[in-house]
């Protein structure tokens, strides 16, 4: 039992001299340890929005969404590429129903050319599958159907950009923690800490935000429009106001990807608010040449799917600027402007959870909650002296020293510390109060069997040391399980269970040893009051 | 300075006596608990059934009729309405309303606008769950405390013997079919939160389960002669005065928190203490006796193939250089 070498003596002492550093800065508050010298850390915990206050919104994307979009965008590649096609090859009875895209080539001798055009519109995956296959049925009808490898790369990409979109929608000037990030294959989860009203942010993220000019098709005829009938090359859109609907080319002469800058202003000629867009320089070309040809004609502006106003041209546009007015207010304008220079997500996005926890409610938690975990552990340290007198003083600094590096570890991580999260820290106190009791009743065990005070000590170490051990290894199981199977909140709790059980053990056994031996080495006690 | 003893030396109390009397009433709580939660059910928050949860603190005393009124107002279905905690506080909830998620999103923001209308300093908890995401997290919470459990007593199988693995399972069943049998008869909710409460009964339990095995195995092998009930009865003595410290120094801790800390974590609170109990309780009297029906006995623990099958093992090729 004497016998404790010197390295690791310093090796434990150094140990937990560093936990306890990185421990400090989560008892101060941030701004005065931004003051600090540099050398003290300053990561701290951060506590979850449940404790802390603020808002949790789950996104989910509609992947049914993305598989539309990729065959309508295939549609249009078909249809305009085999026009330009030289010599050009007419198709008809193109369609997009039951998942496939499927169309008829006219002349059957060019069927094997549209079959290879077809194929050359796709890309392999990876190194797996194309990302489409294509087949030719009846010698010259072309179906082309999206593989999952595919939609699942499709899927992908359209969330991480929608995740840039989200982040940037959330919080455009990139001074807030808020955290966005993608979860599962379609999901996003946004965090906004102190938030206490979700609802701008939920109208904020709740629009695609897909902007695009569209000439009117002045040749549709008003009955079939109004029944919902265009020609072809054209289609129905409703109008934002009015109720009515309008005709448009389904070619856009811009869209917002062309789009450069968005901002919130007054309408030159009544004043009301509305938002100024610029154009980057292939966008602004594009639309001073059909602007030119196309004086006192109309032409749409189009935000998801609705018409906003379709002004008539009077004179060509060639700055790249335009402005769209409509019934806004200067927030919602400032809205739109936000969502337009976020650029348009790609797919639509639903909140599907939301947690919001008002800041004060938060903080009157954690108070009560810090009150109460204070006095439960002075109960707990009072109980553990008036039972094992000087070695329960042992226990007490193991114990305190464990929570204190719990914190440290879970700050070096940058975890998060949430309710259950707390659960997890009672049921780890919880053990390492329960190693110390096992040692020392144990050594009490071996001490009424007649041992030598210091043989006591170092059979109780040995022999409580199993059983540590098993219960220490079962609670880590079902902490790695509970982290891989659990969901957001009983992840939190296996989280700090996992550092607990670890800080736990060496606190409870390697801590309390030392220190005993240290005592013991120093006082050569003839009889122990345990 | 004379220390505690909470246990006296030498104590020696026949547990294993009653062993009979505490299975019927195990077997009796346990099944109860079972047809409490099948017949009433729980009280599942909207964590796992989807809808609405809200909070509203008031800077004056809740005017709950007021508010019953005016949600009422809205058409949004059935709201159940009460105090949460203070007088200034109080909880709504609501169901799923039909139409998906977008409704469910709606309905949220109209409760709160319909209450800050009137009460403009009114702060707000709210919990939004589609039952999609409710669904899953019912699943994943599960499916975290079955794997937790199966681990766990495959581990103990390993270390110990399949007699030890199979107690350890029984007695985390039985402690937490009984939690979950309290929450039924109390119909305190039952969220996200308690499934955390659950795996940390199962942890505590779990730990008090397992330093009374590891202390029969050591007994096994030291009294190789000694009857089951007896040396079971010893190893639980022996250990008796390490569960009672444990078990008070924990309870001791909770009590406090019960009493002092905030009402978010009450129900938290009250189903660790609950279990703390029936964990002691079922160590004692469920794991134990276990392993008396499935006849562990000081053979369990001896070397396999050590005593005949190894004279008769003809020496490999190999070994007989």
């Amino acid at each position: 039992m004497l016998d404790f070498p010197r390295w690791k003596v310093w090796g434990i002492s150094l140990l937990c001299l560093v936990g306890l550093l990185f421990a400090v800065p989560s008892f101060f508050p941030e701004s005065q340890v931004a003051k600090w010298p540099s050398w003290i850390p300053s990561a701290r915990i951060s506590l979850g929005l449940d404790l802390a206050g603020g808002s949790h919104l789950l996104l989910e994307a509609d992947t049914r969404d993305v598989a539309k979009q990729r065959l309508e965008q295939m549609q249009e590649t078909i249809r305009v590429g085999l026009r330009r096609h030289s010599p050009p090859i007419a198709i008809g009875d193109i369609s997009t129903n039951g998942g496939r895209l499927t169309f008829m080539v006219r002349n059957p001798a060019q069927a094997d050319a549209a079959f290879e055009f077809a194929r050359s519109q796709t890309q392999p995956v990876g190194l797996g599958p194309r990302d489409w296959t294509v087949s030719m049925v009846d010698q010259n009808r072309i179906v082309m159907t999206p593989t999952q490898a595919g939609l699942n790369d499709a899927l992908d990409r359209a969330m991480s950009s929608a995740r840039e979109v989200v982040y940037n929608r959330v919080d455009p000037d990139g001074t807030k923690e808020v955290t966005v990030i993608r979860q599962g294959s379609d999901r996003i989860l946004v965090q906004v800490p102190g938030l206490q009203d979700p609802e701008g942010l939920k109208a904020l993220l709740g629009k695609t935000a897909r902007l695009e000019l569209k000439l009117v098709d002045l040749t549709a005829d008003p009955a079939q429009v109004q029944a919902g009938r265009a020609p072809v090359g054209s289609q129905v859109l409703p109008m934002a106001e009015g109720g009515g609907r309008i005709a448009v080319q389904r070619r856009a002469i811009v869209s917002g990807d062309q789009l450069i800058d968005a901002k919130q202003s007054f309408d030159p000629q009544d004043n009301r608010p509305g938002v100024s867009i610029t154009f980057d320089g292939r966008g602004g070309r594009a639309f001073g040449k059909v602007t030119q040809e196309n004086v006192g004609k109309p032409f749409a502006i189009i935000l998801d799917d609705v018409v906003l106003l379709a002004p008539n041209i009077k004179e060509p546009i060639l700055g790249g600027q335009a402005f769209i007015s409509g019934s806004y207010t200067v927030a919602s304008a400032n809205d739109l402007a936000v969502q337009l220079r976020s650029g348009k997500l790609p797919v639509k996005l639903t909140v599907i959870e939301e947690r919001t926890v008002g800041p004060e409610l938060g903080a009157d938690s954690i108070r009560l909650g810090a009150i109460a975990s204070l006095v439960a552990t002075v109960a707990v340290i009072v109980f553990m002296l008036v039972t094992y007198g000087r070695f329960g003083i042992y226990a007490t600094i193991a114990l305190i020293l464990n929570a204190l590096l719990i914190l440290g570890i879970m700050a070096i991580f940058n975890a998060t510390l949430t309710l259950p999260g707390i659960a997890g820290f009672v049921l780890t106190i919880g053990a390492a109060v329960d190693a110390n009791v096992l040692i020392n009743e144990r050594i009490r065990e071996e001490q009424r069997r007649g041992r030598r005070v210091l043989d006591a000590i170092e059979n109780g170490y040995r022999e409580a040391s199993t059983a540590i051990f098993d219960a220490n290894i079962t609670n880590v199981i079902a902490a790695v399980l509970m982290f891989y199977f659990g969901s957001g909140p009983i992840r939190g709790f296996a989280v700090v269970l996992m550092i607990g059980i670890v800080t736990s053990v060496f606190t409870a056994v390697n801590v309390t040893r030392m220190l005993v031996a240290l005592w013991a080495r120093k006082s050569r006690p003839k009889e122990l009051h345990i | 300075m004379r220390l505690l003893k909470l246990v006296p030396d030498n104590t020696n109390i026949d547990f294993m006596r009653w062993r009979n009397v505490a299975l019927m009433l195990s077997i009796i709580v346990t099944f109860a608990s079972i047809a409490l939660v099948a017949a009433r059910g729980l009280n599942l928050g909207v964590d796992f059934v989807g809808g609405q949860m809200i909070r509203a603190t008031f800077s004056q005393p809740a005017p709950i009729e007021d508010i019953r009124a005016r949600i009422g107002a809205l058409g949004l279905g059935d709201a159940s309405i009460s105090e949460f905690g203070n007088s200034r506080t109080l909880s709504i909830r609501m169901g799923l309303p039909p139409g998906g998620e977008e409704a469910a999103n709606a309905a949220g923001s109209r409760v709160r606008a319909a209450i800050t209308a009137k009460y403009p300093d009114t702060v707000f908890a709210v919990d939004t769950v589609s039952g999609k995401v409710s669904n899953e997290l019912y699943r994943s919470g599960a499916l975290a405390i079955a794997l937790a459990m199966l681990g766990i007593a495959v581990y103990i199988w390993f270390r110990f013997e399949w007699q030890f693995g199979v107690g350890a399972l029984t007695t985390l069943f039985h402690d937490v079919a009984m939690t979950m049998g309290f929450f039924s008869l109390t119909q305190l909710e039952f969220n996200l939160n308690v499934v955390a409460a659950i795996l940390t009964i199962v942890g505590y339990s779990l730990n008090d389960t397992v330093v009374i095995y590891d202390r029969i195995r050591e007994n096994l092998r030291k009294f190789r002669k000694m009857e089951i009930v007896p040396l079971l009865n010893v190893s639980l003595n022996e250990t008796l005065s390490r569960t009672m410290v444990t078990s008070l120094s924990i309870m001791l801790a909770l009590v406090v928190l019960l009493i002092l800390g905030p009402e978010v974590i009450f129900g938290l609170t009250i189903a660790i203490l609950l279990g703390t109990f029936i964990g002691t309780y079922s160590s004692i009297y469920i794991s134990a006796p276990v392993l008396v029906w499935l006849k562990v006995d000081s053979n369990s623990f001896l070397p396999k193939n050590a005593g005949t099958s190894s004279a008769e093992r003809v020496p490999s090729r190999n070994e007989s250089f």
